[in-house]
C-alpha cells in the first residue's frame, strides 16, 4: 500500500517536473525570466558588452537553435542509422569473419603438417629399421659364406697336402728303388774293376740292402 | 577590440519566422550542419573502399565506430544494442561541435545551454518514456534501491527523485559551462595579447607570453573538447542501463 501511493506521488512529480521542463523550453517568456534570473547571477558586470550579459542568456535565439539542434540531430541520426554505421559494421564483420577464416584455415594447415611431419618420422623410421635389416642381413650372408669358403679352402687345400705327400712318398720311394739299383750297378762294376770278378747280381744286390738297411 | 564573450553571440543568416517564431538559420545552426556534414563524411567518405586492410581514414572512422560501440556495451549493456545510433550520434554531435569551434573565428554550439539543454533534455526524455515502456510502473523502484530499509526510505526516495531530475541539467551544464569557460579564457588571454602589443616594443615582446600560454590552453581545450564529448555520451549511456536494467 505504502509502495503504491509512493507510486502515485511519484507519477505526480515526474509529471509536474517534466512539465516544466518542458514549458522552459518552449515558452520563451518563462525561458526569459528563468534567464534573467540566471543571468543576473551568473555574470554580474556585463556592462561592456552591448546586449549586457552571455548571448547564451538571450532568449530570442533560443527557438531557432532548438528547431535546429534537433533538425540538424535528427538527420545526424538518421544518416548514422541508416547509412554509415551499418556500413561500418559491415566491414568489420567482414573482416572479423575473414580473421576468423584465416584462423581455422591456418589451423587445419597446421594439422595437415603435422600429420604430414608425422608420417614422414614413421616413413624415417621405419627406413632406417629396414636399413638395419638389410645391412644384418648381408653381414650374415657374408659371414656364412665366407665361412662356407673358408671350409672349402681348407677341405681342397688338406686334400691337395694329401695328395703332394703320397706323390713324395711314391717319388720317396722310386728314388730309394733307384738308390739300390744303381749302388749294386756301381758296386758290380766297382768290384769288376778293382778285382775282375764279376759278382753276380743276386750276391751284389743282397749286400746292398744290408749296407742300405745299416745306413737307414 | 572584439569583447571575450562577442564569439557567443548569434548572428542570423537567414530570416525564417515561422508562425511567431523565429527558426531563422544563424551561424549556430551553419555550425550544427557543417558538424553533421563533416561526421557523415567522415564515415561515409573514409568507409568508401570497404577494405579489409583499413587507410587512414577508413581506420578513423572504425575507431569512432568501436570506441562507442564499447562505451555502449560496457556502460548500457548488452540490451543497449539497438540504441547504439542514438549514443553514437550524440557523441559525435557534441565531439564535432566541440572541435569545430576550436577553428578561430569559428563559432561552438555547444557553448550554449539552450541547444546542451535540448540534448540533455531529449535524452531525459527518451530514457524515461523508455523506461515506463519497458517496465511500466516498476520503472518507479528507480527511486528505491532494492534492500533499502523502510525507515531510512522516505530520505532516500526524494533524494533518488531528486538526482534523477537533475540529470538533464547537470549534463547540459557540464558542456556548456566547460565550453564557454575554455572559450572565454583563450579569447581572454588573446584579449592580453593585442593590449599589450599596442604598448609599444616593450609590449609586443611581453604579448607573446599570453600567446604562448594560449597555445598551452589551445591543447588543454582540444583535450576537454573529446573529453566532454565522452561524458555526454558516457553518462546517456548510464541513464540508458538505468531505463533498460532496472536495478
Amino acid at each position: 500500500m505504502r509502495i503504491h501511493s509512493l507510486k502515485r506521488w511519484s507519477v505526480c512529480a515526474a509529471v509536474a517536473v517534466l512539465a516544466v521542463g518542458v514549458v522552459a523550453v518552449v515558452d520563451p517568456a518563462f525561458a526569459q525570466d528563468a534567464a534573467h534570473a540566471v543571468g543576473d547571477a551568473a555574470t554580474g558586470h556585463g556592462g561592456e558588452h552591448h546586449s549586457g550579459g552571455l548571448p547564451q542568456l538571450n532568449p530570442a535565439s533560443y527557438a531557432s537553435q532548438i528547431f535546429w539542434t534537433f533538425v540538424t540531430f535528427g538527420l545526424l541520426l538518421w544518416l548514422m542509422s541508416k547509412v554509415a554505421l551499418p556500413r561500418v559494421g559491415e566491414v568489420l564483420e567482414a573482416r572479423q569473419e575473414k580473421i576468423a577464416n584465416d584462423l581455422d584455415k591456418a589451423g587445419a594447415l597446421k594439422a595437415e603438417a603435422e600429420a604430414v611431419m608425422q608420417a614422414y618420422e614413421k616413413a624415417i623410421t621405419e627406413a632406417r629399421a629396414n636399413a638395419h635389416k638389410v645391412i644384418a642381413d648381408s653381414v650374415a650372408a657374408a659371414d656364412a659364406e665366407g665361412a662356407r669358403r673358408n671350409s672349402e679352402l681348407a677341405a681342397d687345400l688338406a686334400q691337395r697336402a694329401r695328395a703332394a705327400e703320397e706323390r713324395i712318398q711314391a717319388a720317396q720311394q722310386a728314388a730309394l728303388g733307384n738308390v739300390r739299383t744303381v749302388s749294386a750297378e756301381a758296386a758290380q762294376a766297382a768290384v769288376e774293376r778293382l778285382v775282375g770278378v764279376s759278382l753276380g747280381a743276386d750276391m751284389v744286390g743282397t749286400t746292398v740292402d744290408a749296407v742300405l738297411k745299416e745306413r737307414a | 577590440m572584439a569583447g571575450p564573450l562577442e564569439q557567443f553571440e548569434i548572428k542570423q543568416i537567414v530570416h525564417l519566422p515561422v508562425g511567431g517564431l523565429d527558426l531563422s538559420f544563424t551561424n549556430s545552426a551553419l555550425h550544427m550542419v557543417a558538424a553533421i556534414v563533416l561526421a557523415t563524411g567522415l564515415l561515409i567518405y573514409g568507409m568508401r573502399g570497404r577494405a579489409m586492410v583499413p587507410g587512414r581514414l577508413q581506420s578513423m572512422a572504425e575507431l569512432l565506430y568501436e570506441f562507442v560501440a564499447g562505451m555502449v556495451k560496457e556502460n548500457a549493456g548488452e540490451k543497449a544494442r539497438p540504441y547504439f545510433p542514438f549514443i553514437f550520434s550524440l557523441f559525435v554531435f557534441v565531439l564535432f561541435g566541440n572541435l569545430l569551434g576550436l577553428i578561430p573565428m569559428a563559432f561552438t554550439f555547444t557553448s550554449h545551454i539552450i541547444v546542451t539543454f535540448a540534448l540533455a533534455m531529449m535524452v531525459f526524455l527518451f530514457v524515461t518514456i523508455l523506461g515506463f515502456v519497458r517496465h511500466g510502473l516498476h520503472f518507479l523502484h528507480l527511486f528505491l534501491p532494492e534492500g533499502t530499509p523502510w525507515f531510512i526510505a522516505w530520505l532516500v526516495i526524494p533524494i533518488e527523485i531528486i538526482s534523477y531530475f537533475v540529470r538533464p541539467v547537470s549534463l547540459s551544464v557540464r558542456l556548456f559551462a566547460n565550453m564557454l569557460a575554455g572559450h572565454t579564457m583563450l579569447k581572454v588571454f588573446a584579449g592580453f595579447s593585442v593590449s599589450l602589443a599596442g604598448m609599444g616594443a616593450v609590449g609586443l615582446v611581453g604579448g607573446l607570453v599570453p600567446v604562448a600560454m594560449n597555445v598551452a590552453l589551445f591543447g588543454l581545450e582540444f583535450l576537454v573538447a573529446a573529453i566532454q564529448a565522452y561524458v555526454f555520451a558516457l553518462l546517456s549511456c548510464v541513464y540508458l542501463r538505468d531505463a533498460l536494467e532496472l536495478h
